[in-house]
């Protein structure tokens, strides 16, 4: 074959490398490549894996109705607030119209908003259960975003649900000014009126979790999850790095990180996750399990014991 | 001593300086230069009006920043009596970028919080020019379960360019301890009454920066996001910082509009530095007008009305 054509041969072969970057938002059926381990995988293979690669494990960043899916008990997820989305109270337009942003959001994912809310069961146990989306402006927190947290706290409250909250998030959303860093107060307010109540709270971090988001309701939950490898801090990396002009350390911020540091729980990998919540749930929520609420409670002797 | 000068007083700057060259002439009393002293006086009077009367927000965002604007520290100084500092979180250390102490203002004692900026170079490095650690949220945390407990309102003087951005406040969860002092403060049994006295930047000054009256000095400014930051990632230039300050709407008129804070306190021409008295006489009145309010309270009202008005702050639809 001519020298030309060969070339043409690999041009066709670095777009299909390069397009692959984008895995997820691609349609079923197309090869793409892991970025972990650069093994070629199938589209429709990942996703039976819960979007986990089968050669490495590394945990691709999942869509809020995939992560829902996975989560609830089959067939009882039921939505709320599914309305709920954004305006644009600041008009903002500085690099690129805000609206330009949501409407290109809403068409690429079919979502209304960067958080999905709804009733669930979840090993039996009716929960309020949340996602974020990333794909959604980042799953950044601005009015709609707090305000649909700040309802399924109140939901859960209500009914006496426990919360499960998926999050993944860039941050507060900067389009919207400080009507987004007070959602960081609001929904922060909502998780502890929900905690004041004795309402079981389960955070599961996943990749990436970000500035304002980090630092509100996330992490006030009774237990805090996150998935392998997952990045999650108050600032992120980039910044520290211009600020403190040193290269950060290997792991930095990932899960583990902070499992080492004490801020959170447990790493569970993705197909452990309905199984390593629905066992807190076993125990927090004596409140909708007549037996689980005998079995856990700590049974006192008749005579009064021995202390 | 040379003055500090903003970017855009640098018109203003040139002239005074002018007017000192005349003066000495003047003094050395070869040439007689009365008229044109008093001359460049009253053009120097009028562009100090016309610079200073419309500032545009990113001249109050250098006007919050000034070196020379009080701080947390001068507020205490003016404003209160009796103050009793408390350090440390105890549990890891005293981060000096946060004041915590037991203090009588406006005739009532209360527990005062503040974020503390320096007032020179070695101050600030103590200080690390105001932005807290964890250490310092938590303490500010500590004093605020104290106050609940001895039924002391809360008074937070807010002036920070946000939470510290490094390897250690990461290790030692910066996010968590925001969180935290964010519950703490939504639920808090007792008045919080912030003031808004230089930078209020984002998560670092939330943490100690809300509450059921927030009072903003004319120049001060909140936001979601320092303007440099947010201009390095929409456009990937800092520089465009001026423009960006405007679309945040993060001034205190923004903020009174948007239904975040209550009260404007006025600052002299050129920025509280000019007339330091004038602002403490009217961020005590303000604060002694809301702990009248609010200290005859029921307080499971308050902390409900805290609620409620935290809940309804935000813009959205739900949908068609």
């Amino acid at each position: 074959m001519p020298i030309s054509d060969w070339f043409k041969a690999r041009e066709v072969r670095r777009y299909t490398v390069a397009s692959s970057d984008k895995t997820v938002e691609l349609p079923d059926g197309v090869w793409l490549k892991c970025p972990s381990c650069k093994h070629t995988l199938y589209q429709g293979a990942l996703t039976d894996n819960l979007l986990v690669c089968p050669h490495c494990g590394h945990h691709f960043d999942m869509p809020a109705p995939d992560r829902v899916l996975a989560l609830a008990d089959e067939g009882s997820f039921t939505e709320t607030d599914a309305g709920l989305s954004s305006l644009d109270p600041l008009r903002f337009s500085a690099a690129k119209p805000y609206t330009t942003s949501l409407a290109s959001a809403k068409e690429k994912t079919g979502l209304v908003e960067a958080v999905v809310t709804g009733r669930a069961l979840l090993g039996g146990h009716p929960v309020v259960l949340g996602a974020m989306d990333f794909r959604f402006i980042g799953a950044s927190m601005g009015s709609a975003v707090g305000e649909k947290i700040a309802r399924a706290f109140a939901l859960a409250q209500a009914e006496d649900r426990a919360i499960v909250l998926a999050v993944a998030s860039g941050g507060a959303r900067m389009q919207e000014g400080m009507l987004s860093l007070m959602q960081m107060a609001k929904t922060a307010a909502a998780a502890e009126r929900l905690a004041r109540a004795g309402v079981p709270y389960v955070s599961i971090l996943t990749n990436p979790t970000y500035g304002g988001v980090t630092a509100s309701f996330p992490v006030l939950a009774d237990v805090i999850l996150a998935e392998p490898g997952a990045l999650v801090g108050f600032t992120g990396p980039r910044v520290i790095e211009q600020t403190i002009h040193q290269s950060l350390p290997k792991g930095f911020q990932t899960a583990e990180f902070l499992l080492e540091h004490g801020m959170i729980d447990a790493v569970v990998p993705r197909p452990q996750l309905r199984d390593a919540v629905a066992r807190t749930l076993d125990y927090l929520c004596v409140r909708d399990v007549p037996d689980a609420a005998a079995g856990a409670a700590c049974s006192v002797p008749a005579n009064g014991g021995e202390a | 001593m040379a003055r500090f000068v903003m970017e855009f007083e640098r018109p203003l700057a040139d002239l005074e300086t002018k007017l000192e060259d005349l003066r000495e002439l003047d003094r050395a009393g070869d040439l007689k230069l009365g008229d044109a002293i008093a001359e460049l006086e009253a053009e120097i009077e009028q562009l100090r009006v016309t610079l200073y009367q419309a500032l545009s927000p990113w001249e109050r965002v250098q006007v919050s920043r000034h070196p020379d604007r009080p701080k947390t520290q001068d507020y205490v100084e003016a404003l209160c009596t009796d103050v009793f500092e408390l350090h440390g979180d105890r549990a890891y250390g005293d981060d000096e970028a946060i004041f915590a102490g037991l203090a009588t203002i406006a005739g009532r004692r209360a527990m005062i919080l503040g974020h503390r900026k320096g007032k020179n170079t070695k101050e600030n490095i103590r200080r690390n020019f105001g932005s807290p650690h964890p250490e310092g949220l938590r303490k500010a945390r500590r004093a605020m379960l104290m106050a609940e407990k001895f039924e002391l309102p809360v008074v937070s003087f807010i002036d920070t360019q946000g939470a510290h951005p490094g390897i250690e406040a990461e290790e030692r969860g910066q996010g968590w301890a925001i969180a935290e002092n964010l519950a703490t403060l939504a639920a808090l049994r007792v008045p919080v009454i912030a003031v808004g006295i230089g930078e209020g930047g984002s998560g670092g000054a939330l943490a100690i920066g809300f509450g059921d009256r927030l009072i903003m000095l004319e120049n001060a400014y909140y936001s979601v996001i320092s303007p440099e930051a947010c201009a390095s990632i929409l456009y990937k230039d800092a520089s465009r910082a001026p423009e960006i300050s405007a679309c945040l709407q993060m001034t205190a008129e923004d903020l009174v509009r948007l239904g975040i804070a209550d009260e404007i306190v006025p600052e002299p021409l050129g920025g509280a530095h000019r007339d330091p008295e004038m602002v403490f006489t009217g961020v005590n009145r303000a604060v002694s007008s809301a702990l009248d309010a609010l200290c005859g309270q029921e307080i499971g009202q308050v902390v409900d009305r805290r609620f409620e008005r935290l809940s309804s702050i935000g813009v959205f639809t739900e949908g068609e």
